[in-house]
């Protein structure tokens, strides 16, 4: 029976001195705001596309700390960042519903652009600039591809086109493990100059 | 025991003078000793518009101008580039796309030059005959504008590291006369038969660094150029504090950094160059060029390339205009079907294994092989499993580990590879050379390095994005208070009854809601 | 067309079958004196544990839908004769196949095949079968040449009867056959009290015959001569390196000497280790084994330098005689861990 009450009152006085040192860590190393939103944040693409039904990337990595957002609608951000975020929030991944397409420009045809500034204004980067009655020109490098700005058009003036690969960015895939292509591409080759 | 105690003394002999680890490839020389010839004028010039490592030039030219030979046709874009030239007489024809020397295939701008077959040369650049009384920084210009870049290879601006820095004075410049590449014996001729030019060049290059001695570092299978350089060194009295070094031959010796630990026992920090441990390197055939340059007045418009491989009717040693295609270079030597023909810019070790013989030689074209399908081939087997048998970081000259670093590149764990020190891989094949599992080592690391890269740029567009947004953000934010405190100013003014207010509010908000979205 | 394809474009010919080959040419100095010394049981032993091992990987890729031609490797063929050299020449036919089978799935299979094993599949294998045979592992057959013995193992047709049927199809008495180890000779001694001196002497030890091999053992472990001038034969080729083998051996000799000055009574002398039980065959042959050993040099010294303290540790202070198995399998959990630690400073890293 003592040995019993011993035990117990042990373990409770250990418990007791765990809670008060986890209550005093709390207080003092309490952080001000949330870092896991900040965290999501910077693991997404930023296109600001809206295509998870939040307006931007910060609202959903807001939706997805507070646990009001599943970790896999981002579109852009695929497979990659969706497992980035399950990792960090100690969930399940969940996949992509929706295939990413490839990388986008807008393009705006200057000629037949009437200068209202409505794709200006839906630019979620201020990558579209231009005065009213003005023709409007898409900021290449920053584009983020989003696509937002093609309905507001009037005119349907604005084309989403295929980024072009550079050679500059092209990157050494991974080893074809087989190896054995290489006489079939030669080959292949010579028969489509022939 | 003998074999240990051999062994032993290899390692110790590495510790004392010799880079870690390297490989002996089949030489496979072909061309040594084979005279220098002239590659005949061509009709059609490509002149890709890249041909440097750094930025891309911009044309000066369009399409119907007339151009010299060596005249300025693309202007250098940014500090780490070169402007390009003319490589002979004749009129733009277009420029435009077309497939270059790279292991994408890929097609980049090219200024397309038809010749007049005058092949007549600008002259524009005076001879600078006095440079020993000119100013390092003018003939750093001249350096930079005649569009020198390492040709060793590497294509780094070369006027970039010829500075004179007070903090890192340069005390030796190396020669880099070592061609450790199987097959490539341009260099290894150009000493031979243009010792003097080669060694004017050098002068000029440690007058311009202010360097107090200098080393020509020739690999033992090149006894005759040494043979030559040390004659040439005799008669040549200015150059008395330059020496010739004959170091073993061992891949990759003539990697810069191994080099210079071969020669000086310094390492080069991770991440530096050599000026940081007070070395500058330089290729043979650059030091030619830089002479052609400042004593000439003659821009960069031709190179020495090694014409060989298994499958060369007849190989030589050629001295070819930039711009002339692949396809017209290996007709002069007598190879005009490419059927079961592998064609490697460069040598079997680190070149470009290239798919189509209709690029143009750049300035990096050290080599140009014809091999048999088979040949190369037979070097990319099919992958088998690692059996960690430690022969690739016994090879490799940066010490690395590449069975584990390629394991951490295929994995995607791009950030274990880079704590493996992927980005001080050289890539110079060592590795998969020795590997009895055929594992391309290389091209992991290549894709690790490609993708760790992509991943960045990613990330700085993203982070690039995320704070245009926010900006917006801000400044949507303050534009609506601005016009809500425009309004109420205006409401004071009207004094309307204070019910009605309210409800304009709600209505007026609704809108700017509406307007925003 | 997408297919790129990377530099170099020149191999030097190094392939993982012609690797297994060399080492398996270099353990035929052993295998010969294994033959010498147990005549058609050496054969019978060598021939059942590289056919099952071929076997079991041929059932094994066949299950895992792999190509069949993986067996030219020679790894599986590898595997079985190192098995077979670990084994002693008493076991019964059973035995050895089991242990190859073991090999083969437990030891190298299960773990995704060739390159991918934590373990020296025939070591890991051994050492299963040690734990689960205790007796049938340590009953040394008096080998020929070596002392009078009631078995002929010359003789095919007896050698036949015995591999098949054990001992009782000859009607002979194990104690009439076998003696003990060199090793297990001390061991057991000492747990009654005698001296190492004395020990040996009993034993009528000498090291001339213990050189040359000229003792009770596993069939491939007793001649040092065969098994180093293997050895020398694969640093020759570079197919391994001095690390392991030094750093190793030179552990256990150190050690040994250390504690044989300090107290001659309770610990063997050096040389005696040296030359005694599977030391010099682990250390040039199983501990070398690529798959399992680190892959950077101050790691291999590490490890070598871990087989030799635990070697020299379980022979004289566990219950086991021998330990030279048991070190290296364990210093085979810690390769990864060594590994990660021990890399080589990269070139322009720190240093001069």
């Amino acid at each position: 029976m003592t040995h019993l009450l011993a035990a117990l009152l042990s373990l409770g006085a250990f418990a007791l001195l765990a809670g008060v040192v986890l209550a005093v860590a709390q207080r003092v190393f309490h952080i001000e705001g949330d870092p896991m939103v900040d965290k999501i944040d910077s693991m997404l693409p930023q296109t600001q596309c809206g295509q998870c039904g939040y307006p931007g990337c910060k609202p959903y990595a807001n939706a997805v700390a507070s646990g009001a957002a599943e970790v896999n609608h981002c579109v852009p951000g695929g497979e990659r960042v969706m497992l980035q975020i399950a990792d960090l929030m100690g969930v399940e991944p969940k996949a992509v519903e929706e295939e990413a397409a490839a990388p986008m420009l807008a393009f705006v045809r200057e000629d037949e652009c009437i200068g209202c500034t409505l794709c200006i204004k839906a630019c979620p980067v201020d990558a579209i600039v231009g005065a009213p009655k003005q023709y409007h020109t898409v900021i290449v490098d920053q584009c983020t591809g989003c696509m937002l700005c093609v309905e507001p058009c009037p005119v349907d003036c604005i084309d989403m086109l295929v980024k072009p690969e550079l050679l500059e960015h092209w990157a050494w895939p991974l080893p074809d493990t087989r190896r054995a292509a290489v006489g079939h591409e030669r080959r292949g080759h010579h028969a489509g100059h022939a | 025991m003998p074999a240990m105690l051999r062994t032993l003394a290899q390692k110790l002999g590495m510790m004392a003078h010799g880079f870690h680890g390297g490989v002996h490839p089949h030489e496979r020389k072909l061309t040594a000793g084979m005279p220098i010839e002239d590659c005949p004028l061509a009709p059609l010039y490509i002149v890709p518009l890249k041909q440097h490592i750094g930025e891309a030039c911009t044309p000066l030219v369009a399409v119907g101008d007339k151009v010299l030979r060596g005249q300025k046709i693309a202007r250098a874009e940014g500090y780490v580039s070169v402007p390009l030239h003319a490589p002979t007489s004749g009129t733009v024809v277009k420029i435009e796309e077309h497939p270059v020397v790279h292991p994408s295939g890929m097609s980049m701008p090219c200024v397309f030059i038809e010749a007049d077959g005058l092949d007549e040369e600008d002259h524009s650049l005076e001879r600078m005959t006095n440079w020993r009384d000119l100013d390092a920084a003018v003939l750093r210009e001249r350096v930079r504008m005649c569009g020198i870049a390492g040709l060793g290879g590497a294509v780094f601006p070369t006027f970039i590291k010829l500075v004179q820095d007070k903090k890192n004075p340069i005390q030796t410049l190396v020669l880099n006369g070592i061609e450790c590449e199987p097959y490539l014996t341009n260099d290894h001729q150009m000493m031979l038969e243009q010792a003097e030019e080669v060694l004017q060049g050098m002068a000029i290059i440690m007058h311009m660094v202010g360097a107090e001695s200098g080393i020509i570092a020739i690999e033992d299978n090149k006894s005759d150029a040494a043979r030559v350089m040390r004659q040439a060194l005799a008669e040549n009295s200015e150059l008395a504090h330059v020496h010739v070094a004959v170091l073993p031959t061992r891949y990759p010796q003539g990697s810069e950094k191994q080099l210079i630990y071969s020669l000086t026992g310094k390492e080069v920090p991770a991440g530096k160059l050599p000026l940081h441990v007070g070395v500058i390197c330089q290729n043979v055939g650059t030091a030619k060029a830089i002479r052609d340059a400042v004593l000439l007045g003659k821009p960069l418009t031709e190179r020495l390339v090694t014409v060989s491989g298994d499958a060369m009717p007849r190989p030589a040693n050629l001295r070819v205009r930039l711009g002339l295609t692949l396809r017209y270079v290996f007709a002069q030597r007598g190879l005009e079907d490419f059927e079961n023909i592998q064609i490697l810019h460069g040598g079997p070790m680190m070149g470009e294994r290239l798919r189509i013989p209709d690029v143009p030689v750049i300035k990096s074209s050290i080599g140009l092989l014809a091999m048999h399908q088979d040949t190369v081939m037979q070097a990319h087997p099919a992958e088998q499993p690692c059996i960690r048998c430690g022969h690739c970081s016994q090879a490799c000259p940066a010490a690395l580990v590449p069975n584990l670093m390629a394991d951490h590149c295929r994995n995607e764990q791009f950030d274990k590879a880079e704590a493996y020190n992927l980005f001080d891989c050289i890539e110079c094949g060592a590795c998969s050379y020795v590997c009895p599992s055929n594992i391309p080592l290389v091209q992991y690391f290549r894709y690790g390095k490609g993708q760790i890269a992509q991943l960045r740029r990613e990330h700085d567009f993203a982070e690039a994005s995320r704070q245009r947004f926010d900006a917006r953000d801000a400044r949507l934010a303050r534009e609506k208070a601005e016009k809500a405190a425009r309004r109420s100013r205006v409401r004071k003014e009207l004094a309307p009854a204070p019910d009605k207010d309210t409800t304009t509010k709600v209505e007026k908000s609704t809108n700017d809601k509406a307007e925003e979205s | 067309m997408s297919l790129a394809i990377s530099s170099p474009h020149a191999h030097g010919g190094d392939t993982i079958r012609m690797t297994m080959l060399t080492v398996i040419i270099a353990l035929l100095p052993a295998a010969m004196v294994s033959v010498y010394l147990f005549g058609w049981l050496a054969v019978f032993l060598i021939v059942a544990c590289m056919l099952s091992c071929l076997l079991t990987e041929a059932v094994c890729l066949r299950m895992m839908g792999r190509p069949l031609k993986t067996l030219l490797d020679n790894s599986a063929a590898l595997t079985g004769l190192f098995l077979a050299l670990t084994l002693p020449a008493s076991i019964p036919w059973w035995m050895a196949v089991l242990g190859s089978v073991f090999a083969i799935v437990l030891g190298k299979q299960v773990y995704g095949g060739l390159g991918y094993n934590l373990f020296n599949p025939a070591l890991s294998a051994r050492v299963i079968l040690l734990i689960s045979f205790p007796l049938g592992m340590t009953s040394w057959l008096i080998p020929m040449h070596v002392g009078p013995s009631a078995l002929n193992m010359y003789d095919f047709s007896a050698a036949l009867a015995f591999f098949l049927h054990g001992p009782e199809a000859l009607k002979l008495g194990l104690d009439a056959i076998t003696m003990a180890s060199p090793l297990g000779h001390v061991k057991t001694e000492w747990t009654q009290g005698i001296g190492v001196a004395e020990a040996l002497n009993s034993y009528h030890y000498s090291y001339l015959d213990a050189f040359l091999g000229r003792e009770a053992g596993s069939i491939g472990e007793t001649s040092a001569l065969a098994l180093l001038i293997g050895g020398i034969y694969l640093l020759a080729r570079h197919t391994i390196t001095w690390h392991i083998p030094f750093a190793y051996i030179g552990t256990v000799l150190l050690l040994a000497a250390v504690f044989s000055v300090i107290s001659p009574e309770h610990y063997s002398p050096p040389m005696f280790h040296l030359f005694a039980g599977g030391l010099i065959l682990c250390a040039f042959f199983m501990a070398t084994d690529p798959v399992s050993s680190p892959v950077t040099p101050l790691g291999q010294i590490v490890f070598g330098i871990g087989c030799g303290v635990l070697t020299w540790a379980i022979r004289t202070f566990g219950g086991y005689p021998e330990g030279a198995m048991f070190a290296v399998v364990l210093m085979n959990c810690a390769v990864p861990l060594i590994d990660h630690y021990c890399r080589p400073r990269a070139y322009g890293h720190g240093g001069s």
